[in-house]
Formats: structure tokens, sequence, C-alpha cells
């Protein structure tokens, strides 16, 4: 069957990356995958670690932390510490896949069979993605986003902007909504809605503000209904629609920072599944290609090579060890369920009776589209993989003097390991649950924060540094208050100060 | 449907400008990290970019974060001998097992943030807000210099202007132009003796009187001068101010016995740091060095920083050279003049009033600048004093010491702080 190879050689070119595309493209098909259209871009490692520094947006806007992203990315690729990721695929319609000019042709077929196929089927398929993403309109938004931001740098300054931008990232990550889904976005709605909302949210915001200030005694004598009425997990959506001050230019920004950080959570809330799936297939996909006698042994040993450094999974006490590595975790579990299907033992059927002995392109398929992260692995880590990788808990307390394993890879420990594993992956407890609580619109206009401890745990120290950023955006004094378990309500943090903590 | 597109050529350096904000940001701490890197560092590799470090903490960008502290449940892989309700001490410093993922997330904190300013960057702070003092870059009106441009043809002029071709031009127009009525008149004259010859003999008088009249006509002809003072024509020369940016450097180095290897290699450092400078800044620079022990030679670059050569000190020998290369060579309306000197204050003593004497009458008023840096942790001796007296008479020069290499750049910056004018 050799006369069916594709290629020899380790060069690429154009007509090969043409019939690569075309194989892998006719194998993705007959599996069911279904993908946006793609476009494949050949860049040089500059251009790729200059996307890699702007966290993958391939139109960002500027700012001196892409700078410090690029020079540490670049330092640490020439001095061979690290390998450029292999590729960078963006969330688009079409989906825009970048290939290194370095990379050998295996290595491009690779790439090609990971991002054009994996990843790209699951930007298109799974439901965060549908709801919270406008694949066909981002490229356009990220377009506007960075004129808007290159005209304000002109009429208002640069400092200015990289000023305000910085409190603006500071807040990113309580910039999402998490359970109201956005409206799409569309450029020329946008452009067309942004001259009319700078006049209209001016007058918005003055409305909240009319009642002139009164005393301060008055003001907490007086019982007036909290605003905002419940506490609002937007942080940045809040300040956009409510910050006294701010310019409408400056509100726009907000808006967009806002955008873009809603963009990118299901990216974060998707980081095993997204991976294990796209490293899944092309697993899958490149055996296929072999199997079907398009390529050759030399082939599968390079990128089988490569394949084996991304899943790879240190133990605990290896010096390489740095948390669970989620291509590893994501494509074992992938592999795991298609096993589960077709080669079911008593254990599968017993924990997993729905699809144990179904048809694996189907299960993965739905589980592709309706899980993230958390569900993905509370619903579907198999004892198999919970032993193969040897996996346990270890509770760290701070109320007792040692470390405590509270559970193993066994018949005991198996519902209690994965409940914790998704746990870890619950992005809701990763990151503290702040909310803004309460706004004294009477007295000094400040705005309170709450923090929920979750496990008791505390704030980080940055805690301090994030409330002078939004003491920036608000224009009056932020104050952040924390609420134990048991229901106490402690100011932790102020700015500008006023006691010491 | 798959589009294949090649970006390779499409704009390289997009990242330069977040680079740049990022360098603009940090200017601050950069700087610092320069100045440090300074210190150490051999002057000799300044061709090289710099690896700097700056703390973490002062470029971090903040988020809201979990603390250390409360109740957690971390999920490792790769178990080999726990069982469940195993107790392990707490690792110290937290980190360990039951850091795991949250210990690499702050545990990167703490470390200094290395990276690598390339040569231009380096130089580019390292340089900062300095300038050549007094710098005047002249103004087209004021302007002490000019340049002779050609400018077409004037009919006066000195005899070197004269140019041959366009006079012998001019020449010949004339010629033409004077000769053409007897030329005229001669044809006729000649047609008319032609048709009278065929009718009479050559003797008759009629013809005799033509022939005359022909031979005067022709001598009139000849008469006309072959060149004119009317015809020459000099190359015409306009002056046209020139702004002045160019400079000279002087680089005086004493390599006497009594400078040892270490003061050479301080004095070496300094005249590398102005030869780098003075290359960043003018379009246009000639720096001369002369070095000296009991006499003074004009050398190259290469000879002046690494050859090796001992004997006694007599400074005013390299004073005179510089004198009789200034006088030569680089004219005070052209060029800016600086002086930097460096010695060991070492000097044979009945020398050092004729140092002085040479300055004041024939150097300084040439100059624009005057550094002398004097290389000894001792106490300062003749050459020191003279040069006191010398620096009473002109606010433009300038005396430093140096006692080690940390003092170099301090001394570098002190002589040539930006002036406010």
């Amino acid at each position: 069957m050799t006369h069916r190879l594709i290629s020899d050689t380790s060069e690429w070119s154009f007509p090969l990356l043409e019939r690569y595309n075309a194989e892998l493209g006719r194998i993705a098909a007959d599996y069911g995958l279904d993908t946006y259209r793609n476009q494949i871009e050949i860049i040089t490692a500059e251009q790729m670690m200059d996307a890699y520094s702007s966290v993958g947006m391939p139109l960002g806007y500027k700012h001196w932390s892409y700078g410090k992203h690029f020079v540490q990315t670049e330092q640490t690729y020439r001095r061979g510490q690290m390998g450029l990721a292999y590729e960078i695929v963006i969330n688009s319609d079409p989906c825009i896949g970048y290939l290194m000019e370095e990379n050998t042709m295996t290595m491009q077929a690779l790439v090609i069979a990971h991002a054009c196929y994996g990843h790209n089927s699951f930007f298109k398929g799974n439901y965060l993605f549908r709801a919270w993403t406008s694949a066909d309109a981002i490229i356009d938004y990220l377009l506007f986003a960075r004129n808007y931001m290159a005209e304000c740098e002109e009429r208002y300054g640069e400092e200015e902007v990289e000023l305000f931008l910085d409190s603006c990232h500071a807040l990113m990550n309580y910039g999402v909504d998490r359970y109201k889904r956005p409206s799409p976005l569309s450029l020329d709605e946008e452009r067309r809605r942004q001259k009319d909302r700078e006049s209209y949210l001016q007058s918005q915001i003055n409305d909240l503000w009319r009642t002139v200030p009164v005393r301060e005694a008055a003001a907490n004598a007086e019982v007036t209904p909290r605003f905002p009425a419940e506490p609002q997990e937007n942080m940045l959506y809040f300040i956009e629609k409510n910050a006294p001050l701010l310019e409408p230019w400056q509100r726009e920004i907000v808006r967009i920072v806002r955008k873009i950080a809603q963009y990118f959570y299901p990216q974060r809330q998707t980081q095993v599944m997204n991976e294990g799936w796209a490293t899944f297939w092309h697993y899958t996909l490149l055996n296929t290609l072999y199997d079907q006698g398009y390529v050759s042994d030399g082939f599968m040993i390079e990128w089988l090579q490569s394949h084996t450094n991304v899943v790879y999974q240190p133990s605990f006490d290896s010096p390489a060890y740095a948390g669970i590595n989620p291509y590893g975790l994501g494509f074992a579990m992938m592999r795991d369920i298609r096993r589960i299907c077709e080669h079911p033992t008593e254990e599968d059927r017993y924990w997993f009776p729905d699809i144990a002995g179904g048809d694996w392109l189907k299960v993965l398929d739905f589980a592709m589209r309706n899980f993230k992260d958390e569900s993905f692995i509370a619903q579907f880590l198999s004892p198999q993989v919970m032993r193969d990788s040897k996996l346990f808990a270890v509770v760290d307390d701070d109320y007792a003097a040692d470390l405590e394993i509270s559970a193993i890879h066994d018949e005991k420990g198996y519902r209690s390991l994965r409940q914790a594993l998704a746990d870890q992956y619950n992005l809701g407890s990763r990151e503290p649950n702040i909310q803004v609580y309460s706004v004294n619109q009477r007295g000094d206009r400040s705005l309170t924060l709450r923090h929920t401890r979750y496990n008791r745990k505390p704030l980080g120290d940055s805690a301090n540094e994030v409330l002078k950023h939004l003491h920036r955006l608000w224009g009056f004094p932020v104050r952040l208050e924390t609420v134990h378990e048991d229901g106490r309500v402690e100011l932790v943090g102020e700015c500008p100060r006023r006691f010491e903590f | 449907m798959t589009r294949i597109i090649d970006r390779r050529l499409d704009g390289k350096h997009k990242s330069a400008v977040n680079r740049q904000r990022f360098i603009r940001r940090f200017k601050g701490q950069l700087k610092k990290a320069v100045n440090e890197a300074m210190k150490s560092r051999s002057i000799t590799d300044m061709d090289s970019g710099e690896k700097v470090s700056i703390p973490a903490r002062d470029l971090s960008e903040p988020v809201f974060s979990h603390g250390a502290g409360g109740h957690r449940e971390i999920i490792h892989p790769g178990n080999k001998e726990f069982i469940t309700g195993d107790r392990i001490p707490r690792p110290p410093g937290g980190r360990g097992g039951g850091g795991g993922r949250q210990a690499g997330d702050s545990g990167s904190g703490e470390d200094d943030f290395v990276f690598e300013l390339s040569r231009e960057e380096f130089l580019e702070l390292f340089f900062e807000d300095l300038e050549l003092p007094n710098l005047v870059k002249t103004e087209l009106a004021k302007a002490p210099d000019y340049k002779l441009v050609r400018a077409g043809y004037t009919a006066d002029g000195i005899p070197s202007n004269i140019d041959v071709v366009r006079s012998l031009k001019g020449a010949i127009a004339r010629r033409i132009a004077l000769a053409a009525p007897y030329k005229a008149r001669v044809q006729e004259l000649q047609q008319e003796l032609e048709a009278l010859l065929a009718t009479v003999a050559e003797t008759d008088p009629r013809v005799a009187a033509l022939e005359e009249e022909i031979e005067r006509l022709e001598a009139r002809i000849r008469a006309i001068p072959f060149i004119d003072t009317f015809d020459l024509r000099y190359a015409n020369r306009i002056r046209q101010p020139q702004p002045t940016t160019q400079a000279v450097m002087f680089c005086v180095m004493d390599v006497s016995g009594s400078m040892d290897k270490s003061r050479k290699d301080l004095a070496k450092r300094f005249f590398t740091l102005l030869y780098l400078f003075l290359q960043r800044n003018y379009e246009r620079i000639d720096v001369i060095f002369i070095r000296h022990h009991t006499v003074a030679k004009e050398v190259d670059e290469e000879e002046f920083f690494y050859s090796r050569e001992t004997g006694g000190t007599v400074v005013s020998s390299a004073l005179t050279l510089m004198k009789d290369i200034m006088r030569e060579r680089y004219p005070v309306s052209s060029w800016n003049i600086y002086v930097a000197q460096a010695s060991d204050g070492d000097n044979w003593h009945h020398d050092s009033p004729s140092c002085k004497e040479i300055l004041v009458k024939h150097i300084m008023p040439l100059v624009r600048y005057f550094a002398y840096i004097e290389i000894t942790p001792d106490r300062h001796q003749s050459l020191w004093e003279a040069y006191e007296e010398v620096r009473a008479l002109y606010p433009y020069f300038a005396l430093q010491q140096i006692d080690g290499p940390a003092d170099i750049y301090r001394v570098f910056r002190e002589l040539f702080k930006r002036r406010l004018s």
C-alpha cells in the first residue's frame, strides 16, 4: 500500500499541506466531526510568540502586559526551555489555525488534526462556546476594539488609556456573566450602538446620583433600599453602567475588556475537555491515516514522540510536577469513554450503565457538547482512569497540624476523589467569590464588595492592589468585606485606606 | 472547505509596540538594573545587550485570588504508598504535598523577572538624558560656518575660477559675431573680382583696387582678438550657511610607567564610554586618540586602548600635539571640539606650569568642553593644582577624580549630564 503514502519527507510544502488536510478532513467527516470552515495560516516563530503573548488574540489591542508576556515567551523559547505551543487556534468562523514554519511536515499534520479538526469541532459543538461566543463576529469585534483603543490613545493619551486598561484587566475575571447569556456580537451593530450608548449611558448614570448628597449622619439613619438590590457578580458590567465619574470612552473600554473576558470565559472552563478532545482526535485521525496507508512508520514515530510528551503526567513527587496535566487527563478520559463503549467491564457496567457498550462516537459527541470540565469529570471520570493515574486526595486544613490523605484510588475513595477533582475545576471555587454588594448612594458614594468565603479560604495579598484599581474605576471609596461561614462580616480592605488592618 | 494562507511575509515585530510600552512603563526599574549592570560589566563588551532583572512584584498584574489557609482538598497523581487516613507532616513553606497547583501559581511571584535588553535598548537607557555639554545646534540664521556651492557663472572673479571651456565658447561666439560683416563683404568683393577678371586683364587698376580692399578687410578680421577679457567667465560659488553638528573628540591618555594596569584599565573604560556615547549622538564625529608618556603620539583606536608602552610623564607633550592637530585639521569655525583627558595626576613637576600655559593660551579658547579625570586614590599632585587654576578661568573646564571602577559611571554622568541652558 506504500503507493498511497502522501509524503516521505520532513520538509513541508503547500501542496503537501493541502493533501494532508484533505485526507484528514475526509477522515474527520467520516467520524462525524462537525467543524467550522478552516483557515490555516503559516507563520514564523516570532509571529507565533506574538500571538501567544496576546493570549491568542490575532488582533489584540496594544498593552504593555502583552509586551511582558512576549518577552517572557521569547526568552524561554530562545533558551530552549520551552517548545512553542504547537498551535494556536482561534475560536472564530472560519476557524483560524496557525502553523509555524519551523515545524516538520509531520508536525504540521499533527497540528492540523489537533487544531483544525479537534479544537475546531469543540468550538462549534460545546454548549458553552455556543452560548457565550459568536465565532462569526469575534474577529470583527477585536478589530473594532483595537481601532477604538488606538483612537482613545490618540485623543486622551497613551498613558491615560494604559492605566485605565490596567484597572480593567485587574477585574477581568469579574467581568463575566456566569448565568445570563450575552447578546451576540456584531461589528456593525456595535459601531452603531456605541455612539448612542455614550450619550444614553451618561444620562442613565446621572440619574442614579440625582439626589444631592446629604449629611452622613442623616444618610446612615435613614433606611434606604440597598443598591444594587441584588448582589452583582459582574463587576465590570456594574461599573460600566453605574460608575459615576467615568467618561463615555472609559465606559466603552470597560465594555470591550468585559466582552473579551466573556469570550475567553468558556475556554477557562473547558481546558481539560477541550485539550482532551483535540488530543484524542489527533491521535485517532492520525492513526486512521496510518491504517489507511497514507503515512509511514517514521511519520508515526515522530508525532507519537511529541504526543507522548504532551500527555505525560509526572507524579506528585517528581521535580517536573506542576499539577494535573489537562492534556493528559483529558486524553485519558476521552480514550476511556471509548473503551467503556467498546470493551466494557463489569465495573464499567456498574458505574456507567447508560454508556457501557454504546456507540462511542455518539457518547463522545454528547459529552463534548453538553459538559464543562467540572461536570465532565463529575460525570465521566471512571475508576479505571483514577487507578491508572493513581490519584489521591490530600486535605490541607489550617486547623490541623498535619496533612491528611482523604481518599485514594480504591473502592471507598472513587466517589470522593471524583467529586474533589471536579471541584478543583470549578471556576466558582477556584476564584474567590466576590460580588458587588452595595453602594452608599446618600453618603460617601462608596462601593462595597462582599467576598463569601468558601472552605474558609482567605483572600490573597493582591486583593488590596486590586482594590486600588477598582477605586480608579469607581472614583469613590471602595471597601471589601468578607463574609465568614458563620455569617460574621469583616472589613478586610479599603481604598483609600482609613484604618490599618 | 479550507483556505491555506502564507502569513510569513506579514509585518514582523508586531509585538515591538507592546515591548516598547513594557520598557517605557518600567523604565525606572530598568534604569536601576542597567546601572547595577554597569558596575560589574567590562565596558569593552558594550556591543552586546544586557540581561536585566526586575523584581517580579513590581510588574505583577494583580487579580483577586485565594491566599494560603482555609480548608482545601487537592488531587494529585502518582500515589505510591499512601492509604486513606494517612497523616503527613506539613512540608515546610507550605509547598509540596499540599501545594500542587496553588504553589505553582503563587510560587512564581517571588522570582525576579529576568529579560534581555538589546544593545540599542541598553544604551538608550544608559545614555538617557545625557548630552554633550554646550553643543550648540547652530541655527541656520546664525551659522558661523558656510559651505560654497556652485551657482552658475559670473563675468568677474579671480583667475583660479576661470572656466576655460565656457570662456572659449564665448570667444568663438564673439569672433564669429565680430567677423561676420567683414566676411560677407569679402565674399561680395571676391565674387566681384572674379566677374571682373573674366572680362579684363589682371593688370587692370580696378582689379588691384578690389584686391587691396579684400586685403584690408581680411586684416580687419585677423585683428579680432582670439580671446578677450569680455569672454572670460568665472565659476560662480555662493556661500550657503551650514549647521555645525560635527564634533571632534580628543582622547588623551597617560600611558607612562606610573599608570599601572588597573589605572589604565579605568581610563580605558572611561574613553570607551565616551566613544560609544559620541558614536551614538553625532552623525559626524572624529575621534583623535593621543597617548603619551614623555612624548606624545597620535594613534588609532586599537593602539590607543591595547598597545603597551611605558616611560616617564610629560603631559605638555600631549597638549602640544593636540594643539597642533587642532590648528591643522579642526578649524573652530566648523568643528565642535571636545577634549577628554585621563591621567594619574603624576607629572614631571616642572612641566605642570607649562601645561597650564598651553591650555590657557592655545587650547581652551578653541574647545567647547574639556574634561579631565584623575585616576588616583591619593592626594592630588602638581597637575591637579595647575588644572584647578585653569578651571578658575574657564567654567567649561571640568576635573573629576576616580577611585575605583564603581565611580566611572557616576563621573561620566557628572561630566556629561544634561545642562540646562
